[in-house]
């Protein structure tokens, strides 16, 4: 079932596969991004991060990284 | 790689607040950028976590400057292809999207379905989503898009070209899957197939 219809409506020149009008859906792809991205964050990264910081700068790390040598705490 | 390190042999106290902070920024970007790879949120958190680890296990290979979101994006999706190898996603669809109706442009009808949208793209073969979601959704530039993907200017381009293409001709005829998988479409349509024979026509003339 081939209807390779060609792009109607594209005045010639058609160079390269980037259209210059973006489709009309290209809206709702961004709409999908930016609606996780303002999403609330789960507290579970903040978590995360405060956790990998305190390996690193509070007690000796797992032995994963580095040399091991205590690295001088920055924050009391 | 040169693995020559500072006299510190790491990074100083500031560079690490400040890489912290820069993280904890574009996490959000990070998970959106998930989702749109994986579909299903949970997998997709489970993959920034994975992806905030590795960043920060290689914090000294960040150079302050750079963008992070960049960096960690190209972190996230070598995660993503690492784990897609092993076959832990299958493009599952997020159900929280289904009642969300992208606004319709003026002068037309029929509004696009954003969960149409989305089970859409996860239809797309990984490459082309990917492209896809760095340049129309990230906001990348093509050239930083192949930076993040490793691969040419022109590659990108193509890819982003034929992942249009094909949404958009996915969108215009309604021929969505309902899963991500290819087979979803045959499926359906040997079902119907199926249904029809079963209802006692046996010539399938619907329409």
């Amino acid at each position: 079932m081939a209807s390779n219809h060609r792009q109607g409506g594209s005045n010639g020149g058609g160079d390269d596969g980037a259209q210059r009008r973006p489709p009309e859906w290209a809206d709702g792809l961004k709409q999908l991004y930016d609606s996780v991205v303002e999403e609330a964050l789960p507290d579970s990264f903040k978590d995360l991060l405060d956790q990998l910081d305190g390996l690193d700068s509070g007690g000796p790390s797992p032995g994963s990284n580095d040399n091991g040598k205590p690295a001088p705490d920055s924050r009391a | 790689m040169s693995g020559t390190e500072g006299p510190g042999g790491s990074l100083s106290a500031i560079d690490k607040a400040s890489f912290k902070r820069e993280l904890t920024e574009v996490v959000p970007h990070l998970r959106a950028f998930a989702r749109g790879l994986c579909g299903r949120p949970d997998l997709a958190d489970d993959l920034v976590q994975e992806t905030l680890l590795k960043a920060w296990a290689a914090q000294d290979r960040f150079e302050p400057g750079t963008s992070m979101r960049a960096w960690t994006f190209v972190i996230l999706r070598n995660a993503y292809l690492t784990d897609m190898r092993r076959n832990r996603f299958r493009g599952e669809y997020d159900e929280g999207v289904a009642e969300r109706i992208l606004t319709a442009p003026a002068g037309q009808e029929e509004p696009i379905h954003l969960s149409d949208l989305h089970r859409a793209l996860l239809t797309l073969p990984a490459e082309r989503r990917e492209a896809l979601l760095l340049v129309g959704a990230g906001g990348f530039s093509y050239e930083e898009a192949a930076q993040i993907c490793g691969c040419a200017v022109g590659t990108i381009k193509s890819r982003v070209g034929r992942a249009r293409a094909a949404l958009t001709e996915m969108l215009a005829n309604g021929s969505i899957p309902r899963r991500s998988t290819d087979d979803a479409i045959a499926h359906r349509a040997i079902l119907e197939e199926l249904d029809t024979v079963a209802a006692g026509n046996g010539v399938s003339s619907r329409g």
